[in-house]
């Protein structure tokens, strides 16, 4: 779960964002706690919290005094928002670059994703 | 719930200045100059003999240093109670008084741990499912590395050394050594030194990484800082190249027209651009960034460094 390479911190983020676009966080819940998130993980209670505090600087996460972590309203949208924003640079682009290298036109990739979506 | 945690003082835990061990013509501890922050989880890292004993012993107050300084909480660690208080050290060999079985140890912790705690003790002794009547030494190699893990959790010392704490652990019990220090760690905040070999099974857990060798500090980081600090770059020797053309490298093999080759941190930017180059880009582990900094070949670039 935890990959080498990437800031542990910014993975712990990253999985909070995806559990909040995939609506197993709703917005307005509750998270769990920075010592939950290091038991779960197996990180260092610090780490966990660093990550936590990113999204709480994003607004995506806002603290409620002596009760705890909540999914901030309207962060779902905002997260959706940036992650499209990164759509092409995260998965277009790469995809161009294989098919490219394997002789694959752009026109026959779009055809692909047509008959990959209808075959599904 | 969000605990508040107890609050927990800045000030260093431990410091040394150029301190320096030698038996005979040994140099066990060349020159450390290291700071330990409080509150922290540091990994002590290095190969057998590289000194990390020796320097456990020496922050410890089990050994006095041939020159430079200790200072644990504020004062020098030598026969001193106040600070020795404070501390738990499980070494790989402790030695116990014969004929003592582990429950002669948990009677008499808390006279030397003000912080220790039995129901927290019993547990980890059901945990680790440990003979607490039978003889210490008729305890197996990985009992008797229990009864020290256990000693070391339960005692909730300031400043907790484990020194390759876990021979003959199965990697069951391992995980659950893991498992209870993070939990308790995170309820009771408290500095800890860990020693280890086993750096990928550890390398998350630890907030502070010091790696030492031949005596040597060869790096002391926050972990983050070391995640993704070196890359691994593989394809045809020529893509490579254009690659890594003007970048400082720090390894690199190459087998026919293929090469690897391990340079410094990639931006997100630089890591798309040698996917799109058809670069295969792993990290490297902190594992394997100790192995290449302690390693052979790394030995041979520093001793030509001094030279």
């Amino acid at each position: 779960m935890i990959e080498d390479g990437r800031p542990i911190f910014v993975q712990i983020a990253e999985q909070i964002e995806n559990d909040i676009i995939d609506g197993v966080l709703p917005e307005e819940g509750q998270v769990p706690s920075t010592n939950e998130f290091a038991a779960f993980h197996r990180i260092n209670p610090a780490t966990a919290g660093k990550g936590v505090n990113l999204l709480v600087e994003n607004g995506v996460l806002y603290k409620r005094r002596g009760i705890g972590m909540f999914v901030a309203s309207g962060a779902r949208e905002q997260l959706l928002a940036r992650r499209r924003a990164e759509f092409s640079a995260d998965y277009l682009r790469p995809l161009i670059a294989e098919a490219a290298k394997l002789g694959i036109s752009t026109h026959h990739l779009a055809e692909l994703i047509r008959k990959e979506e209808a075959g599904s | 719930m969000i605990a508040t945690l107890p609050a927990v003082s800045t000030d260093a835990v431990v410091e040394t200045s150029h301190l320096t061990k030698r038996y005979g013509d040994v140099t066990a501890v060349n020159d450390v100059s290291i700071t330990i922050e409080p509150g922290r989880i540091h990994g002590l890292l290095g190969r057998n003999g590289a000194g990390k004993t020796t320097l456990m012993q020496l922050l410890t107050g089990q050994d006095f240093g041939s020159a430079g300084s200790v200072s644990v909480f504020g004062h020098s660690p030598v026969e001193n109670a106040r600070v020795l208080q404070q501390l738990c050290f499980i070494k790989e060999s402790q030695k116990y008084p014969e004929d003592f079985r582990p429950k002669h140890v948990f009677r008499n912790a808390p006279l030397f741990f003000d912080n220790w705690d039995q129901a927290f003790a019993d547990r980890l002794i059901a945990d680790f499912r440990l003979p607490v009547n039978r003889r210490i030494k008729k305890l197996s190699r990985g009992q008797l590395s229990s009864l020290g893990v256990i000693v070391g959790l339960a005692s909730r010392a300031p400043l907790t050394f484990f020194d390759e704490p876990y021979l003959g652990l199965d990697a069951v019990a391992r995980q659950l050594f893991y498992d209870r220090l993070l939990e308790d760690f995170a309820e009771h905040p408290r500095t800890v030194i860990l020693s280890t070999h086993l750096i990928d099974e550890v390398q998350n857990m630890l907030e502070h990484v010091i790696v030492i060798d031949e005596g040597r500090i060869l790096l002391d980081a926050d972990a983050e800082e070391l995640r993704g600090s070196a890359t691994t770059l593989a394809g045809t020797a020529s893509a490579v190249d254009a690659f890594t053309a003007g970048r400082d490298i720090l390894h690199r093999q190459s087998l026919g027209s293929l090469a690897q080759v391990t340079i410094g941190r990639l931006s997100s930017a630089e890591r798309r651009e040698a996917l799109e180059a058809g670069l295969d880009v792993t990290p490297v582990s902190l594992q394997q960034l100790v192995v290449a900094l302690s390693g052979e070949g790394a030995k041979t670039n520093r001793q030509e460094e001094e030279r």
